[in-house]
């Protein structure tokens, strides 16, 4: 059995390998001037305020981090061609990392704990998967049952007795620092009031990223530059992502596989421990058991939505981050707004479907869906409670069932490895 | 003779160098954690009360399903980690059902589980859809799938709840007596019975082996699982391999709770049994796919979680420390059968190495010549 899934389904590409269409930073910026822009028009037809005050942006950016840290990890891993399902049980780890040396040493060295406890996590999963060359689903699940195991274990031993602790959760960590950019917040907050078309949305977009800003959110934007610059424009960048396309040649051109390999998939597990500790030392400022909440799987999600790219990545984090603060800062009545969003969408895409591409059942059926859910935005006010905690999941299902699939993973991504059995 | 023997101790050799090397590292962590290493193993390794046997046998049942419905998945290179949304989906659905008792007594479980099966495949056959028309991972779908399912089902859990009063837990109207599945007393020295479904897991298990290995479908989806550029060469449809076998799994996810509400809770409620899709997925990787490996598997999982129920009364350690043990040994279990089939397989190049030294010397390279 190897990891590799299947590829039915899957565009297979035959003749000439075509290079996958990069957007131009131009067309980055229009797409996001664009993505305002309905936001904007939404707030106004429908009167949700939350899907574009700057408190909701801020939640949202609070829930994007720790997602995309898991992301970033997955990225390191697999782009060395080890895949990495352990995921959650390193940002578990790094939970109780961050927790149990930020309580005793102070929040900075929390951080670097929760990046250790990760590693450690990751260490286990090279050893497992590079040294000994296992299964790398199985090693990974194994993962997230020990580190599930360890941290509530350690919980137990470690904070039993502490003033505010207990066998299940930390005393209250101290805070890290955050940014305002003095001068530019304010105004940019009394701009957001003036709920001006556009404007305001804008002013609030920009309010959330130089207001009370954590610095670990800026430790993390700067992870997933550093990232890309590393992975792509050093020769140790080039040499770590031959191991994932084709470990053989690279052995044939003299890299040492085994050692990249291990490197990434330490490197991975660090990133991981770092999204636990950011949940545990700014999102909550305790460690609780079950912190996570599958945030290591999500985070995977999100990095194989981004097409095992930092950009990409940072696209899925934030998608997921913004769906999931609208749904918890406005409850019921944002997410409805939302509904009407994905009927004009679904519409417009059925439509498409029929007009331009001539597939008429397609179209049809997803007229037919988008009209029952904008019938169930017009005769409803707001969505149950239950339903809106589904919404960032059910948004990235639909995404990802929407935009066309072009997805390519790293070649040999999940095939285990040994040197010298070049076939 | 002696080959087969060398052969039969390497194959014995991994489980036992597994269990050992996850006896050592627990201890050492143990003695790092400055916890009572003695304490805990007597704990673990007493022989269980018949009581506990009970409750190990039933887990086992519930976890072989779980473990199967994911296994079905893994041979054809599938990675089904919704069967924990997937099998609460269905008993959900059929603890509706069967909680109306609109049919008589046996009828009334058939149907329940008819329901169950049908709502487990169909809720999986979302994933496997999206995969085949829309190539979406299944690993991805059907994450999100699990937390939809979890919120569809305590949205609709509310709306039909059976709400007595001065009780808080929230359930399904409760399956009539006459649709109870009634337990074996097979287990003398205790009132408490094992399930009667015990025998639905065992008939799961078999059809699973005759399935896969004795039909030309099972052939097609071992097939696929092993090389699917061979497989779509000797012409299986891949799409609708991964469809079918997407739905299979889910059909074996939706029996899971089963049974529980037939046997235990006859309800479906706030309290059911959380996580053993998960628990399914270690399962059936230590069992190797293997319907008799899994059994094992599920035996060793539900006992070691029987007995460390006891660790904090007992050796005041958490009992949390069972997921460790858990964890170390399913690593420790496929570190140990690569360690192994390496080993053996450099054992038989020496073997024929040897044979071809001593048999036919200076013959072996003119025989492949062409005359």
């Amino acid at each position: 059995m190897s990891t590799a899934g299947l590829k039915a389904g899957a565009e297979v590409v035959t003749g000439a390998v075509r290079r996958p269409s990069r957007l131009s930073p131009r067309q980055i910026a229009l797409m996001a001037v664009v993505a305002v822009l309905l936001i904007a028009v939404l707030r106004v037809v429908t009167g949700a305020r939350d899907l574009a005050s700057s408190g909701a942006l801020a939640a949202a950016i609070g829930l994007a981090v720790p997602i995309g840290l898991a992301g970033l990890g997955g990225l390191w891993s697999e782009r060395a061609g080890v895949v990495n399902i352990g995921l959650e049980g390193m940002m578990i780890l790094g939970t109780w990392g961050a927790a149990f040396f930020g309580y005793h040493y102070g929040p900075w060295v929390g951080l670097l704990g929760a990046a250790f406890c990760g590693m450690v996590g990751g260490a286990i999963h090279a050893v497992a998967t590079v040294v000994f060359g296992v299964d790398h689903i199985v090693s990974g699940v194994a993962i997230n049952i020990i580190g599930l195991g360890a941290a509530k274990y350690l919980a137990a031993r470690t904070f039993t007795g502490t003033p505010g602790g207990g066998p299940t959760q930390s005393p209250a960590l101290a805070s890290l620092p955050t940014i305002s950019i003095p001068g530019v917040s304010p105004g940019l907050a009394t701009l957001e009031q003036k709920q001006i078309f556009f404007v305001s949305d804008l002013a609030s977009i920009l309010g959330a990223f130089v207001t009370n800003l954590s610095i670990v959110t800026v430790i993390a934007l700067a992870l997933v530059l550093l990232t890309w610059w590393v992975l792509w424009r050093t020769t140790f960048g080039l040499r770590l992502r031959s191991c994932g396309e084709s470990p053989v040649a690279a052995e044939t051109l003299g890299v040492n596989v085994y050692r990249y390999k291990f490197i990434a998939v330490l490197i991975s597990g660090a990133m991981a421990g770092l999204g636990g500790g950011y949940l545990a030392l700014v999102a909550a400022n305790i460690y609780r058991d079950g912190q996570t909440g599958g945030r290591g799987f999500i985070g995977l999600a999100a990095m194989i939505f981004g097409n095992w790219r930092p950009g990409g990545l940072v696209g899925g984090a934030a998608l997921f981050g913004y769906t999931d603060a609208v749904q918890l800062r406005g409850g019921g009545s944002t997410v409805h707004a939302l509904l009407l969003l994905l009927a004009v969408l679904v519409i417009a895409i059925g439509l498409w479907q029929l007009l331009r591409r001539h597939r008429v059942i397609q179209g049809a059926v997803a007229i037919a869906a988008g009209a029952i859910v904008a019938g169930w935005f017009f005769v409803s006010d707001t969505v149950s409670d239950e339903f809106t905690g589904m919404t960032p999941y059910v948004a990235t299902l639909l995404v990802l069932a929407l935009s066309s699939q072009r997805l390519r993973m790293p070649a040999a991504d999940g095939q285990p490895y040994r040197k010298g059995e070049a076939g | 003779m002696k080959a087969g023997l060398r052969r039969l101790g390497l194959a014995m050799a991994a489980p036992v160098l597994a269990v050992l090397v996850a006896f050592l590292v627990t201890s050492l962590i143990l003695l790092l954690a400055g916890d009572p290493v003695v304490a805990v193993w007597t704990q673990l390794l007493t022989v269980p009360r018949p009581r506990l046997i009970v409750a190990i046998i039933n887990g086992a049942s519930v976890f072989y399903l779980s473990a199967i419905a994911v296994a079905i998945g893994f041979r054809m290179n599938l990675f089904n980690i919704g069967v924990d949304g997937q099998y609460r989906v269905a008993a959900f659905a059929a603890a509706v059902f069967a909680g109306q008792g609109w049919l008589p007594g046996l009828l009334n479980i058939f149907v329940s589980l008819l329901i169950a099966v049908v709502v487990g495949a169909l809720w999986a056959g979302i994933a496997g859809w999206l995969k085949v028309s829309r190539g979406v991972s299944e690993v991805i779908s059907t994450i999100m799938l699990n937390a939809i399912a979890t919120g569809l089902v305590s949205f609709l859990l509310f709306k039909v709840a059976d709400s007595t009063a001065g009780s808080n837990v929230t359930s399904t109207k409760l399956v009539p007596p006459s649709s109870r599945v009634p337990g074996f007393a097979l287990i003398p020295g205790t009132p408490n019975r094992v399930y009667g479904f015990v025998l639905l897991a065992a008939l799961v298990g078999v059809a699973y082996w005759v399935i896969l290995n004795k039909t030309r479908f099972g052939y097609d989806l071992r097939a696929t699982g092993r090389s699917e550029t061979a497989a779509v060469a000797s012409g299986v449809n891949v799409k609708r391999m991964v469809l079918t076998a997407m739905l299979l799994s889910g059909a074996a996810a939706g029996l899971v709770g089963m049974p529980l509400l037939f046997g235990q809770d006859f309800s479906y409620g706030t309290t059911f049994q959380p996580g053993l899709g998960f628990a399914g997925i270690a399962i059936a990787l230590l069992g190797r796919n293997h319907p008799v490996g899994i059994a094992f598997g599920a035996l060793l999982w539900s006992y070691l979680e029987q007995q460390s129920n006891g660790l904090q009364i007992k050796a005041g350690v958490s009992t949390e420390l069972v997921f460790i043990i858990q964890g170390v040994i399913v690593l420790a279990v496929v570190i140990a059968y690569e360690v192994v089939r390496r080993a053996g397989l450099r054992m038989e190049q020496r073997n024929v190495a040897r044979q071809l030294d001593s048999d036919q010397p200076g013959y072996t390279f003119t025989q492949g010549a062409p005359v």
